[in-house]
């Protein structure tokens, strides 16, 4: 018997366009933890339902409502482990924010193991004020790495298009950056012309995407501090499918320049600019490129073998292999950090999920999704969730999956449909955690 | 003379497409006098094919007022295209249908022709591109076997961003599998 959470956020700080999240499903044993509100020097917000709702997302935490706590310590002389026992928690975070003369902001905070009775971790970090949810972030970081033993990603960022006025001529192509909580959306680019794949360069700084503002499809990389666009030189036909290489010097991309789509690696750190073909199948359409953790190989969507499969070529031997054997429908895959696990959209009775599969078994790909038309499938840095598009009631959402399958929730938009959602990498928005 | 030819061919298809479509087009009203009849409706004419091949400059009859491609009887050529799902072949009434467009193509070497490639919702959409471009190319490829200069085609594939039907059905979709061609 599963447990089944239920639980519903409505976006009101950050304004409506924000995402808002719905938790479908979360972990069959989340652990308990209290997450105590942050005392305050003066009226700066409380930040502990920012770090709650981080943890909650995650599926593998229960924070306790601050309503049934016995006590609110925020100091350590003040925490009295037999208050958390009686209730049941395994851990408690206690904190406070300390307003500075210069304007910003520090804010301190300390967890617990209750059974333990001791201190596992604390920390202080300095910040403006007006950048109180990014302390919020990197405390439930700090936490979920203490507890779970694995990097938290709630410090990160998510890309998507937001399509307003779907379906009439006044349709608005929005690319928009949010935090990985759906709030703080903010608009990078905006034409009335269709947007799509965009993506992180692996230092968080630049993004790629596909642009019709043209009239044709083109490749655009954008600088997120200064938001200067670059558009690439576009050829005729394909110009799509943007993904930065590991180390950031090179763009996989795909072209139908010589009459088919064929993917194809440019440096771009260099001026000259000369794409470089990695495939050659003509006829057959290959797309989707994704990169290997290594670099040394792509990942890309084939129907050399008559339907769409997935396939891995190494750039230097051109060696290629395919990945994929079950369905008919395998496409746009992304391989997890590990370099073994892969996630890609898989048709299965006519339905279009995602699914995971180990590579060095033979084992069936295992169907992380219960919603239809899932596509676009992006990991967290962590390797522990994927965002993916999908459809409800007919409109275009975002949802969010554990690799395990376990976790799931929603993130519609009011303010119109939402796709082509992309995880950024770790970000250093802050200055590390000092330890107290 | 040529020309002759080509519309001595065109006579002969669309004869062969009214012996397919049988005693239906007998009923179909006086086609010429119809500047607003619906684009997508395959025309069917009632008049006798081989007189038409002989009558007309192509100038002025290939196109009525407003742009739009005429077939040989007047009627307004069909401009859109439908496939099934992940295919790129066109039927037999198309390429009928895609003959007369390159026969107008190729007696008014100043018009040119964008081709849209398009795909319903289901699937990837970078994949979607490629299989918009796909059945762009099938149309394209038709059309310059049957004599129509490369230059006077463009083509671009919008995948499955700009659906015809905002639907999320089979009827829906079905609209949205189609490559459409525009004059200009």
């Amino acid at each position: 018997m599963k447990k089944v959470i239920w639980w519903a956020v409505f976006a009101s700080l950050q304004g409506l366009d924000a995402l808002e999240i719905v938790i479908d499903r979360g972990n069959d044993n989340p652990i308990p933890i209290a997450v105590v509100p942050f005392a305050s020097s003066n009226s700066t917000g409380d930040i502990s339902g920012v770090i709650s709702f981080d943890l909650i997302r995650s599926g593998q935490f229960s924070p306790i409502e601050k309503e049934n706590m016995l006590s609110y310590p925020s100091q350590p002389e003040d925490v009295y482990f037999r208050d958390w026992r009686i209730l049941g928690m395994e851990y408690l975070l206690i904190g406070r924010h300390l307003s500075r003369v210069d304007g910003g902001i520090t804010v301190t905070y300390r967890l617990f193991d209750v059974s333990a009775e001791r201190e596992v971790k604390s920390g202080e970090i300095t910040a403006p004020r007006d950048r109180m949810r990014d302390i919020a972030h990197r405390i439930a970081d700090d936490v979920y790495e203490e507890i779970t033993g694995i990097r938290g990603a709630f410090s990160t960022r998510i890309l998507y298009v937001l399509v307003e006025n779907i379906g009439t001529s006044y349709a608005r192509y929005k690319l928009e950056m949010a935090d990985s909580d759906g709030e703080r959306p903010r608009t990078l680019f905006e034409t009335s012309e269709p947007l799509l794949s965009p993506s992180w360069s692996p230092d968080g700084q630049r993004i790629a995407y596909v642009s019709f503002e043209t009239g044709r499809p083109s490749i655009v990389i954008q600088e997120l501090e200064s938001n200067v666009r670059q558009r690439l030189p576009s050829y005729p036909g394909l110009n799509g499918a943007p993904a930065f290489s590991p180390d950031g010097r090179e763009l996989a991309m795909v072209l139908s320049r010589d009459g088919n789509p064929e993917i194809y690696t440019m440096e771009i750190a260099t001026p000259a600019r000369r794409p470089r073909r990695v495939t050659r199948h003509i006829s057959a359409i290959d797309t989707e490129p994704g990169w290997t953790p290594d670099g040394k190989s792509l990942i890309f969507t084939s129907d050399r073998g008559g339907r769409p499969q997935i396939y891995r070529v190494d750039l230097r031997t051109s060696l290629t292999e395919r990945l994929t054997f079950h369905g008919d429908y395998n496409a746009r895959a992304r391989l997890l950090p590990d370099g073994r696990h892969l996630v890609y959209v898989h048709r299965r009775e006519g339905i279009y999920h995602i699914a995971w599969q180990d590579l060095e078994t033979d084992e069936e790909p295992r169907v992380l999704t219960k919603t239809s038309l899932d596509e676009s499938p992006s990991l967290a840095p962590n390797g522990t969730m994927l965002i993916y598009a999908t459809q409800d009631q007919g409109r275009g959402i975002l949802a969010v999956v554990s690799i395990d399958g376990q976790v799931k929730y929603k993130l519609p938009s009011s303010a119109g449909d939402v796709r082509e959602p992309s995880w950024s990498p770790y970000l250093d928005t802050l200055s590390a955690t000092r330890g107290l | 003379m040529m020309r002759q030819v080509r519309r001595y061919n065109v006579a002969l298809l669309v004869a062969a497409a009214l012996i397919l479509v049988g005693c239906a087009s007998q009923q179909e009203p006086e086609p010429a006098a119809q500047p607003a009849a619906p684009v997508d409706v395959v025309p069917v004419q009632s008049q006798p094919a081989q007189s038409q091949a002989v009558q007309a400059e192509p100038e002025s009859t290939d196109f009525d007022s407003r742009s739009r491609p005429l077939m040989p009887t007047g009627r307004i050529l069909a401009t859109k295209f439908y496939f099934e799902l992940d295919q790129a072949r066109l039927s037999a009434r198309d390429l009928r249908l895609l003959e007369m467009h390159a026969n107008i193509l190729t007696r008014n070497r100043d018009r040119r022709l964008v081709i849209e490639g398009h795909c319903d919702e289901r699937g990837t959409r970078e994949y979607n591109l490629a299989l918009g471009e796909r059945r762009g190319n099938a149309v394209r490829s038709f059309l310059t076997s049957a004599g129509v200069r490369r230059s006077q085609i463009e083509m671009v594939s919008y995948g499955e961003e700009r659906p015809d039907d905002p639907g999320h059905d089979e009827s829906a979709w079905s609209k949205n599998r189609r490559a459409v061609v525009i004059y200009r």
